[in-house]
């Protein structure tokens, strides 16, 4: 591997469309090129200087106006350009998406995140991507677009491995849909990591939804503890239906650890995840079930830019 | 596979029209064509905050920044600071409260400063220490940035 990471050593031509359709067409004619979509760069410009990735093409997609939004007044609706510390401005991400919220500053720094996008650290597709378990007990949908065709795919299924997705080359990602949240529902977000900036050892995020004294619906994301975000799609069946009282979340925490296939890697062990995941998920059910009363509004902590 | 790209962009008050490369980094640019050395690398990945300049009013890492992304932005960097050889009131406070010591990392500290006050000027240490928490110092052990940066908000204040 060779690695400076004082200059990108890498030669490739730079294209910096100016509109949608202007992207989509260069995309459609570049596709069998060895052609990148560039967004903050905060990934892909680590790896040009640090890994041998043969690009030739460069896309830059933040001079396109049109994917630089997000949209609350329907559930969310998020570009693909727009940065995290945008994102997080919006009051409805914390009150009602938190788990997205904590996800989001949990993510390294104010100028990462002033850099960084959701479309960003989905088309990563690192295992450990914070949001991507948040989005994804929220149903989080992707639209993702072609010169010839249009899609969208729940953000669970995009996914095939580190790194690797179901885009094709021809396809960008154009925004990140997510419903509107059921009332009584709580969320929350949770990551371990060696400093607070680091990637995660293994993350977490949770959002359930009450009815009355029960668990009515609940769902449960890892990440960093396999190959791709898994859902706990045993321990959610095992909590649904029933009060979320201490002894049933510890009995969920015993139980989840079957779920992932964790391993050991640079960032922990798959013995350490396996510990850990039972403690998190204690702490995720309990702080997200408090957060279905709305009298237990989470107290959350300003962003900074 | 390689292509010179025409960049307009305005550099501490004044307005450049330059000709860079595909490759090169903003941070390339203000050190090596520019001069402006008062910019620095250290990690080249992000993780430091030495590479710190201000862009349209947010932080970024210019080490993770293409020159060509600069084309019709505003950037600040610690030389556009001082105005009519007066320096900056984080300037001031950096040095009166002795939050430098070898210097590598006060040109991004302050800029990261410079940007939480310019929107928040009243702000509480937690504030501060978020806004501050991507540049890495490994000689003073923040006690004393943080000291700063509280003084030289009370300075601005007044
Ligand atoms: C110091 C540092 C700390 C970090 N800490 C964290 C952390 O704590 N948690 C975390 O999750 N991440 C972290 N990251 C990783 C990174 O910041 C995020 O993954 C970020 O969301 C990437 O977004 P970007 O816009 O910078 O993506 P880019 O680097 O521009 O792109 C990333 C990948 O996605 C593809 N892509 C980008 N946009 C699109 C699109 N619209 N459609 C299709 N493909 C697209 C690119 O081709 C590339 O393969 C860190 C990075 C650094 C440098
Ligand atoms: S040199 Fe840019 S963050 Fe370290
Ligand atoms: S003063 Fe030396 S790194 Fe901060």
């Amino acid at each position: 591997m060779h690695t400076n990471t004082r200059i990108l050593a890498n030669k490739f031509e730079y294209l910096d469309p100016k509109s949608l359709s202007e992207a989509l067409n260069i995309l459609d004619e570049y596709q069998k090129k060895n052609i990148k979509i560039l967004a903050g760069g905060t990934d892909l410009l680590v790896k040009m200087k640090t890994i041998e990735l043969n690009i030739d093409y460069l896309l830059y997609i933040k001079e396109i106006a049109e994917l630089n939004f997000i949209n609350t007044s329907n559930g969310l609706s998020i570009g693909a350009t727009i940065p995290f510390s945008h994102i997080i401005k919006e009051d409805k991400i914390k009150t009602e998406y938190t788990a997205l919220y904590e996800a989001i500053q949990a993510i390294a720094a104010p100028a990462i995140r002033n850099m960084g996008t959701v479309a960003g650290n989905i088309g990563n597709a690192s295992p450990a991507a914070d949001t991507v378990p948040a989005l994804i007990v929220f149903d989080a949908q992707v639209l993702i677009e072609s010169k010839q065709s249009k899609r969208t795919l729940f953000l669970k299924d995009l996914f095939l491995g580190p790194g690797k997705t179901v885009l094709r080359n021809d396809e960008l990602i154009t925004r990140i849909e997510v419903p509107e949240v059921k009332p009584n529902t709580g969320s929350a977000f949770i990551k371990k990591s060696r400093v607070k900036a680091d990637l995660a050892k293994i993350n977490l995020a949770v959002a359930v939804q009450r009815k009355g004294q029960n668990c009515e619906n609940c769902k449960i994301a890892f990440g960093s503890v396999a190959a791709t975000v898994v859902r706990a799609e045993n321990t959610e069946k095992l909590l649904e239906g029933k009060a979320l009282t201490e002894e049933l979340i510890s009995k969920a925490a015993q139980g989840v650890a079957d779920e992932i296939k964790p391993i050991d890697d640079i960032r922990s062990t798959a013995e350490y995840r396996i510990a850990m995941s039972r403690e998190m998920l204690q702490d995720a059910l309990s702080l997200a079930w408090a957060r279905t009363y709305s009298e237990a509004k989470p107290n959350l902590k300003g962003g900074g830019e | 596979m390689d292509n010179k790209i025409n960049i307009k962009v305005n550099i501490n008050g004044d307005d450049y029209s330059l000709e860079v490369e595909p490759n090169t980094l903003l941070l390339d640019l203000l050190r090596n064509k520019l001069g402006l050395t008062g910019t620095k690398l250290a990690c080249g990945t992000g993780e430091c905050g030495a590479c710190t300049v201000i862009m349209d009013g947010l932080t970024v890492n210019s080490c993770l920044v293409l020159a060509a992304e600069v084309d019709g932005k505003n950037i600040t960097t610690i030389e556009g600071l001082s105005k009519n050889g007066e320096l900056h009131p984080l300037q001031e406070s950096f040095i009166e409260e002795g939050a430098v010591q070898c210097g590598f990392c006060t040109p991004g500290m302050i800029l990261s400063s410079k940007a939480l006050l310019d929107k928040n000027p009243n702000p509480t240490d937690e504030e501060i220490k978020i806004a501050i928490s991507g540049n890495l110092c490994r000689c003073t052990g923040y006690k004393k940035i943080l000291k700063a940066i509280r003084s030289a908000a009370q300075k601005m204040a007044c």
